[in-house]
């Protein structure tokens, strides 16, 4: 038998305080969809960041064709025939497609023939593309395919794509499964990476499923259970939630004919949004990210005031002007989709993040000083009751891992009981354990009459959690439709904008 | 030589007045695309005058005073490219350091020099063209620097918009992340912006202590820095707008000049606010397309770079 493509023997690599991958073996033969599967923080970005050359391990080998080698850069991986797609992209907003692929190839490469070959390769996979455009003027899904335009253009041998389905509707995402099914077909080995289980199952031909740094097991995904395959990632087994739906009761949350002109060419306007939400009900918004999502969510929080005050009401109380902190008096609770910067102060530690949201409803404040065992008694209880994983409480908030911090920025919110939480992309980027856990928290909250609103990228949360969805195109909502209605599918037509006749 | 006549001295003033602006600022826009904020500019502009007029002063050569200015200026750049790049000190106050850091140096180096006269930089005069009238002199018998200063803003634009190696440099001012993680050498491409920054800014003191005034003053720049500062801002970072907001700024300055001049019933400090007022103000106008500037704008101009490798 000929040798794989690329074996690794032993790899180690430790940052301080944690080993990231600890003698991790791996093969990857010619052709195959590789997955590589484990929570976050198993070291999956690690391995294949040494795969590219981005970090050196401290320990092990790396065999390529056969032949031992050691990737110094990433250039070096890509002359070798290595091409990366990174799940945040590396791409240059204000440049353009040409000059962002133009960037990537060596020199000899580019020239005036560069935009031809971007035709040629972009037709040959159908991934459609115009080289003059500038970057920032692309959906999310457009900017992927400017990545993998730009390792195609390289020959690869093997590539590498980081989560890249999380960004994605399903139409697109199968699309992008065409294109790595021929790819594998003409002998391209990929190496992938995805929190996805079921495109997993659809797509990978092997799974490589690491713990701790460590690998824990290979098996044949197809052979597996998607619920085998978490187990596998974090090694206890999984009981989802069961919950009924329970009766909803009066508007908490009222949102009419909300309006926002795009300040820029970079940003969504909104057009009349309208929806309600009510008590113990979760109601989600699906969408493509960058159809106005984010703007909506700025507006609902109170970051952007509205035009008009009747816009948006909060248990009965009109506030579409009033300010983050008037709406949170109201009973709101606010997890925004950015959890650094937005939702938690990197540099400061827990026990402050508690304070900067929660000081009037925790009684935090004592005359103008702040009361510092109070403080941090519900710091303590945020980490306790929301299973975050931390080095103390005194630490940075920066410094915990995603799924970590959102547990900790979501139980903050929970815990201050509030009539109405709304959380956008309270998931994203967070392993399955974690997942698991702040998906539980949700449907309490609810079921303890909370009005809950959840903006996701992630169908499946959504079909999982909410009573009703509506989706977001070019900043208009659809109608609500009861989640029991509703199909994968159906959604994915309304996410490109399909008509909801035609859908 | 024909006669020169008030509307040619005039105008040769205007061009006199703009080219240190213009090298320096020049500079300073390549500095900002490469993601870097080097406030140093004025304190660059003075060390590069004084070691032009001393090395001039000498020597006797006008190549080894200019060589001088460049390379004074390349050499506190470097200062200032080791503690942003190397020591990741914080761009901001690196370079308000670098000025204060300049004014005393320069001060310090030109005092055995203060008031000392020399001739000023000799114009390269083209045979026949030079004769045309007005604008004969005006483009056609002007010193080196002057030439040099044009010719490089038409340098930099091609450098930048279209050649590869200024395509990478903006990509690493638009995001160094990306920049890195598809291999190319942050920061060995800023230290080299930064370096050439620091000459350009030198050639715009040499040019103040060879030619523009022939003598070296305490703090001659008078400010100079910051308005090349200023105007990358308000060109956009576009080398042709920097050319003509350099050249509105010394338009004005003479203009004004000339008004306190013929004695007009206006306060001389209003008078002098005026290159400020009117520089920003066209600059505003001329790129008030906000979302275009913040295309144009290096996206992560000012932020520290830590490769975490």
């Amino acid at each position: 038998m000929s040798s794989p493509l690329l074996e690794l023997q032993g790899v180690t690599k430790a940052f301080p305080g944690v080993l990231a991958n600890d003698s991790v073996n791996i093969s990857i033969p010619e052709g195959q969809i590789h997955a590589l599967l484990g929570e976050n923080g198993a070291g999956k970005s690690t391995l294949v960041k040494i795969i590219y050359g981005y970090y050196a391990a401290d320990e092990g080998d790396m065999y390529w064709m056969g032949n031992s080698i050691s990737v110094t850069s990433p250039a070096h991986a890509r002359q070798i025939g290595i091409g990366m797609v990174f799940q945040h992209f590396s791409l240059f907003d204000a440049l353009s497609v040409r000059d962002n692929i133009e960037l990537a190839i060596s020199s000899k490469e580019g020239g005036d023939g560069l935009s031809q070959k971007i035709h040629e390769v972009s037709n040959t996979y159908g991934l459609g593309l115009d080289p003059e455009r500038d970057v920032f003027s692309l959906s999310v899904g457009e900017r992927q395919r400017v990545e993998i335009v730009r390792c195609l253009l390289q020959s690869p041998k093997l590539l590498i794509m980081d989560e890249p389905t999380s960004v994605l509707t399903p139409q697109e995402a199968d699309n992008l499964f065409k294109v790595l099914n021929q790819l594998a077909d003409e002998g391209c080995a990929i190496l992938y990476i995805s929190h996805k289980l079921e495109e997993i199952k659809e797509l990978c031909h092997h799974a490589t499923i690491l713990r701790q740094g460590k690998v824990v097991a290979e098996c044949d995904p197809t052979k597996e259970s998607t619920r085998s395959l978490a187990e596998m990632m974090i090694g206890r087994s999984l009981d989802p939630p069961a919950y009924e739906l329970k009766k909803t009761g009066e508007t908490k949350f009222f949102v009419q004919n909300l309006s926002r002109t795009a300040e820029d060419e970079r940003s969504i306007s909104l057009k009349n949004i309208s929806f309600d939400v009510r008590e113990g009900e979760i109601f989600g918004i699906a969408g493509v990210a960058g159809n106005g999502q984010t703007e909506l969510m700025e507006m609902l929080a109170g970051e952007v005031l509205a035009d008009d005050n009747a816009a948006i009401s909060i248990n009965g109380v009109e506030c579409g002007k009033r300010s983050i902190r008037e709406r949170r008096e109201l009973g709101a609770a606010i997890v925004p989709e950015e959890r650094l910067g937005h939702g938690a102060v990197g540099s400061m530690s827990l026990i402050e993040n508690v304070f900067l949201s929660g000081h009037q409803r925790f009684n935090l404040a004592r005359k103008l000083w702040m009361n510092y065992s109070n403080a941090r008694t519900f710091a303590q209880k945020t980490c306790d009751d929301f299973d975050v994983r931390h080095a103390g409480i005194h630490v940075d908030a920066g410094s915990l891992s995603g799924g970590n911090l959102q547990k900790f920025l979501i139980g903050r919110e929970i815990l201050q009981e509030p009539l109405v939480m709304l959380a956008s992309q309270p998931t994203w980027g967070v392993d399955a354990g974690s997942q698991l856990a702040i998906h539980k928290a949700l449907l309490d909250l609810a079921a303890n009459g909370t009005a809950v609103l959840v903006i996701s990228q992630d169908l499946d949360e959504l079909l999982e959690l909410c009573n009703r969805i509506a989706v977001m195109f070019a900043g208009s909502l659809s109608e609500p439709y009861p989640v029991s209605s509703l199909t994968a599918e159906k959604i994915g037509l309304l996410m490109g904008g399909a008509h909801p006749e035609a859908a | 030589m024909a006669a020169i006549t008030t509307v040619e001295l005039i105008l040769l003033t205007v061009v006199s007045a703009a080219t240190p602006l213009l090298l320096a600022a020049t500079g300073e826009l390549v500095v900002e695309k490469s993601g870097i904020l080097n406030l140093g500019v004025e304190g660059m502009m003075l060390v590069g005058a004084v070691s032009a007029f001393i090395a001039m002063l000498t020597t006797g050569s006008w190549a080894l005073g200019i060589v001088a200015g460049a390379a004074a200026g390349v050499i506190m750049s470097m200062l200032f490219g080791v503690l942003t790049l190397f020591f990741l000190a914080n761009q901001v106050a690196s370079g308000l350091a670098l000025t204060l850091f300049g004014i005393g140096i320069s001060s310090l180096l030109g005092i055995p020099f203060i008031g000392l006269p020399i001739d000023k930089l000799p114009s390269l005069d083209v045979p026949v063209l030079g004769d045309i009238p007005i604008f004969g002199p005006l483009i056609f018998e002007q010193d080196f620097l002057i030439y040099f200063s044009v010719l490089m803003v038409v340098v930099v634009h091609f450098f930048l918009f279209r050649t590869r190696a200024g395509l990478v440099l903006r990509a690493v001012g638009e995001s160094h992340d990306a920049a890195h993680s598809i291999g190319y050498s942050v920061i060995r491409i800023r230290f080299f912006a930064v370096m050439f920054g620091g000459a350009m800014a030198g050639l715009g003191g040499a040019f103040l202590s060879l030619s523009y005034t022939p003598m070296w003053v305490e703090q001659m720049t008078a400010g100079r820095g910051w308005i090349a500062l200023a105007l990358v801002v308000f060109a956009t970072w576009k080398p042709g707008r920097v050319l003509i907001g350099a050249y509105l700024f010394g338009a004005v300055t003479i203009f004004q000049l000339h008004l306190q001049g013929f004695g007009v019933q206006i306060p001389g400090q209003v008078l002098s606010m005026l290159p400020y007022l009117v520089t920003i103000l066209v600059l505003v106008l001329i790129s008030r397309n906000a979302s275009r500037v913040k295309l144009s704008a290096p996206a992560c101009l000012g932020q520290i770079f830590h490769s975490n490798t």
